[in-house]
Order: C-alpha cells, then structure tokens, then sequence
C-alpha cells in the first residue's frame, strides 16, 4: 500500500486524530452504506405500517361481533359469518390430509431413509419443486383431479388444494425438528431393544412435537390466506349461505370472497371487504407472533438445559 | 422365566417388527406422495394443454395475438408481461432486501435487530389478495397521481414512463406490489447468509483496519455470493408465480407497450382472469393450460437453478421458513 501518496502534509503532532484523504473517503462510502441498508430496513417497516394501517382503518368501522356472526346480506349488508365457516372448515380438512402425510414424510427422511442416499436426495428434490408451484398451477391441477370429473366445485376440493400448499412446508419443518433429536435418544431405546416403531412413536415424535407443531400452525396460516389455489377449486358458491357440507357444492370463503369484491367496483361493497381482511389479516399475524413466542421460549429451554 | 411371559415376549417381539414393517411402509408412502402429486401435475398441464400443443405448437411461444372470439391464442405478450412485472420487482426488491439482510445481521442494534427481523418477515405474511385488494384500492391511485407524472417528468426520455394514464392499473403497479412480496424473502435469506459469515474473518478485517463497507465487500459479500444469488432466484420465482395480486393490479391489456403505465398481462394473471370463462377441452381451455405449462417449466427451472447455485447453503429450507414466517 502507498502509505503517504495521499497525504503530503508535514507531520504535525497537535492536530485533532480525525480522518482526511483516502481514510475520509472511505469512511465516508461507509457510512453511506450503513444509512442505505438502514433505510431499506425502514422503508420494509414503513411499506409493512402502511398496508395495515391501510387495511385497519378500512376495515375497523365494519368491525363487530355481529359482523363476525351473522351471514352476508344483499351486496353490503351484514357479515362474514359462513365465509369464516368456509374458510375454517377448509383449511380444517386441508390440515388434517396435510400434517400427518407431511410428518409421516419427516420420519422417513429421517428415520427410515439411509442419509444421502439417491432416494433420500430424490425425495427432498421433490419437496423443493413442490414447494416451488406456482400456487395457480395447483389450482388447475385440482380442477382436473377433482372439479372436472364431478362436474362441480367443492369445498373438498378446495381443502385438498390447500394440503398441496401445506405438505411441503410441513414435511419440511417435521424433519428439520426430527434432526435436531439428539441422537443418544434414538442409541438408547436401541440398547433397550426397543422396536424402532415405537421409538418412533414414544420417544422421538414427542420430543419434537412442540417443533412439529409451530411449523403446522406457520404452514396453515400460510395457507388460510391463499387464493389460487381455491380459484378453480372453490370459487362459485352461493355468497349468503352457510355451506357445512365440504362434500357438497363451493363453500364460501374469505379469501375469494375479498377477491371478488375487489372486482366488483362498487365502492358500498368494499366495507364488508376490508373488515374481512382485517379479520384475516389478524389471524395470520397473530398465528405468526404467538409460533415466534412460543419458538423463542423453546430456543431458550434449549440454551438453558 | 415363565412360558407365559416368554410367550408375551416373542409376541412383543413381532408385533414391534409388524410396527415397524407397518411404520417404515406408511412413511415411505407419504414421503412418495409429494413425487406423485410433482408427476400428476406435470400430466395434468401437459394433457389438459393438448389441443393448444398440437395446435400452436412452439410458435405459441413468442406469437403475441390473444383473440378467444377468433380462437387465436399466442403467449408471448404474457411472456413478456411475466418478464417485465418480475424485472421491476426484482430491481428493486435485491438492493433493498441484501440492504436489510445487512443492516439485521452486521449494523442493527441486538434490540432492533430482535424487532426488526420479524417485522420485515411479517411482509411475507400478508395474504396475496389482500395485497392486491390494498393495492387496487390505495396504492394505485397513488401511483396514477404521484408516482406516474412523477417519473414521466424526470426519466420520460427513457421511453419506458411514458404519459400518465387513468387507471394507475398497469405493469409498472405490478411490479411495484411484487418488490414488496419478494423484499422479505431475500431480507430474510440474505441475513441469515450474512450471519453465517465466521466473526474470526470479519474481525480480522476490522483489525487489518477496514472500513465496514470494506469488510461486507471484501470478506462477507464474497463468502455468500451464491447463497445470495440463490436467495435472489428464489425471489424471482415467487414473483413469476404470483397470480391474484397481479391478476388484481396489473389491469389485463392485450398488448406490449413500451411504456410501463400501460396495462398489462402476465401469464398467472391471464389465467387467473379467464380459466373460469372455458369450457372444458376446447382450444381456449387448452391455450390457458398451455400457459400454465409454461409457467410450471420456469418454476422448475427456478427451483432447480437456486439449488445449484446455492451449494451447501440450503436455501431452500430458510425459504420454507421466509415463506412461512
């Protein structure tokens, strides 16, 4: 390095230490990069602020307990009652097809299938490409499986299209917490003779079911505000009646019940919309705060033990 | 030890092998089911696309007429609508996403950093139709009145932000809500990239007497170069593959333009607006299946060129986790 090139001025041993030439230079596109990255990370913030402060003061005057009980009437009237029924139900089903395939596909991966094995990578190539669906392909997917054949949309169809967007987040997060068991666990109930199934079943599964469970709460909440997938699936429902029967005809739900509002630009319908997405919104946000609460507290009995 | 409990024994004993007979077969079997659905919809597109196969063929491609009145189908308005939305978003979203991964793993106070982090990812957490809804109703307007005249005054030379139009729906809209999509991902990757970075070669740097840009550049940036491209890539296939927000923004125009004001299409959005207009097995239905397939192809290749590049990063399960998140 050239040492004085860039500064020739005489020794003086009283000046203040504060940088000039090169050093000001540098220093100075430093900080330049430290205010820039900053003020990425305050404009993400700001831009969040925004649209749920744009969402929550829309949506807060449609706000009540009677707009959460009671069905829709005419095109502005009422509340959002059988589409949270909808919506409940559906993701209900969709869940209980896609939790206990996508920890089923944990425990072989981990338990079962011979680390780095051609099999093993094969099927964690499958779940990233899967993962990688564009969720509208999804949808058309389960037009043909489903809605084409029975000539009719379905809240069965719409639950099934949503397991598509959950397995792989769920088969996902099962084994990364089903590679954190130590391993002395599964020695040990192998020294005892135990059968592997119920290793499986009485040792390894609870010890990583707080982790299996926070990455189905995350998948389902992820999946709770999906459109796409519903678009051909469950979509064409009557919008002021309550639909129980997922075997049935569309189930209303809220979702593509936002959806279709949006399209419809008549500004008195907007208010059922954005109460709507404030409710939906909500759910989601608080699925994610309380799973990083109860995530933290974990990470921490880890640390501390 | 009595016959009884010897007999108990040898039961205990199989009946723990039938487990783990039974065990071992169920989980192999749910672990096929992701191959299978991967195989089914990749069947599903190419046999339901069938008639536009055959009777578009590759020109499909890059033909850019999409007339359902005439029964003339071609993709390549969409392509390019795909494209530009995703560029847009892309732009902007990489800077401003390595930019935050930055400041939450090497400036941000532990504190900030603490709330920081998850609020960004809270982004990610905003369901695509309501994104869209907010965007429809709030932002474009603003983007007609503020955003449109503002950069038609400045950068109108370029030829891309051509004169201000009336809706504000428009690929330039689109784009914009993508970035806001794919920030989180990318901030979120990247900072866990960031973290990785041993603190022995940071401070070594700092010792050797660095600046902090000096240090991401010489020793952070270098270290995580293809976790970071990875990051990047995964990023631009949730932006290629996002229909309803788009589908609600972007205001469905037929036609290329220069100009990012004007309405647009992408491929998603195309579908998303008109698959419900089909009957079953006509060409229409077929060109719209056509698209998807397209669509499935790029989102393939997505997954698998972030795979490769990121190496031993494995990005795609901190993306599991950004998505979710």
């Amino acid at each position: 390095m050239s040492a004085v090139a860039y500064d020739d001025r005489p020794f003086d041993p009283t000046a203040p230490l504060t940088s000039s030439g090169n050093l000001r230079r540098r220093m100075l596109v430093s900080r330049l990069v430290t205010v820039a990255s900053s003020a990425s990370a305050l404009l993400a913030v700001a831009v969040l602020a925004i649209v749920l402060w744009g969402v929550a003061s829309r949506g807060a005057s449609a706000l009540s307990l009677k707009f959460l009980v009671t069905n829709p009437i005419g095109l502005s009237g009422g509340g959002i009652a059988n589409a949270l029924i909808g919506t409940g139900l559906m993701v209900a089903l969709g869940a209980a097809i896609a939790i206990p395939v996508g920890v089923l596909t944990g425990v072989y991966l981990t338990e079962f299938a011979r680390p780095r094995s051609r099999l093993a990578a094969g099927l964690k190539l499958a779940l990233d490409l899967m993962q990688g669906l564009p969720t509208i392909v999804i949808g058309l997917f389960i037009y043909g499986l489903v809605v084409l054949p029975q000539s009719k949309e379905s809240g069965f169809a719409g639950a099934l299209a949503l397991s598509i967007v959950m397995l792989p987040l769920i088969a996902r997060a099962s084994q990364e917490v089903l590679l954190l068991v130590p391993g002395t666990l599964r020695e040990a109930a192998d020294a005892l003779g135990v059968s592997r199934w119920r290793t499986v079943r009485g040792v390894i599964l609870p010890s990583a079911a707080g982790g299996i469970a926070t990455g189905a709460i995350l998948s389902i909440a992820r999946a709770a505000g999906e459109t796409a997938p519903l678009l051909f699936a469950d979509s064409i429902f009557n919008p002021d009646a309550t639909e129980l029967n997922l075997f049935g005809h569309g189930v209303p739900n809220i979702p593509v019940m936002i959806l279709t509002t949006s399209d419809l630009a008549i500004p008195e319908a907007f208010a059922r919309a954005w109460g709507a997405s404030l409710v939906l919104l909500t759910a989601i946000l608080a699925a994610n705060i309380l799973t990083r609460v109860l995530l933290g507290r974990d990470a921490a009995r880890r640390g501390g033990a | 030890m009595s016959p009884g409990a010897a007999r108990k024994r040898v039961q205990t004993r199989r009946a723990g092998r039938a487990g783990d007979t039974i065990l071992r077969g169920l989980s192999a079997a749910a672990a096929l089911v992701a191959v299978l659905i991967l195989a089914g919809v990749i069947w599903q597109l190419v046999s339901a696309a069938r008639p536009s196969l055959s009777k578009n063929g590759l020109g499909f491609l890059w033909h850019t007429t999409w007339q359902p009145n005439f029964n003339q189908f071609g993709a390549g308005a969409l392509i390019y609508g795909t494209a530009v939305s995703s560029a847009i978003a892309l732009m902007l979203a990489a800077p401003l996403g390595i930019g935050i991964g930055l400041y939450l793993s090497m400036m941000a106070p532990r504190g900030v950093r603490r709330i920081v982090g998850p609020l960004v990812e809270m982004l990610a957490a905003i369901p695509s139709v309501i994104l869209g809804f907010w965007g429809v109703i709030v932002f474009a307007p603003v983007v007609r009145d503020r955003i449109e005249p503002w950069l038609h005054s400045t950068l109108g030379f370029l030829g891309i932000f051509g004169a201000p139009q009336t809706t504000g729906l428009s690929t330039l809209t689109a784009g914009l809500i993508l970035a806001i999509m794919v920030v989180p991902i990318i901030a979120s990757l990247s900072r866990d990239l960031f973290s990785t970075v041993p603190p022995e070669l940071t401070q070594g740097a700092e010792a050797l007497g660095a600046t902090r840009w000096e240090v991401i550049r010489g020793v952070v940036f270098p270290s995580t170069v293809s976790g970071v491209a990875a990051a990047v890539v995964l990023g631009l296939g949730r932006a290629l593959g996002e229909a309803i927000a788009v589908a609600q923004v972007i205001g469905d125009g037929n036609a290329i333009h220069a100009s990012l004001f004007e309405p647009g299409a992408t491929l998603t959005s195309r579908i998303a607006l008109q698959f419900q207009q089909t009957t079953p097995h006509t060409l229409y239905a077929g060109a719209l299946f056509h698209l998807a397939l397209i669509l499935l192809v790029i989102a393939l290749l997505t997954t698998l060129t972030a795979r490769t590049i990121a190496g031993r990063f494995d990005v795609e399960r901190r993306y599991a986790r950004a998505v979710t998140a």
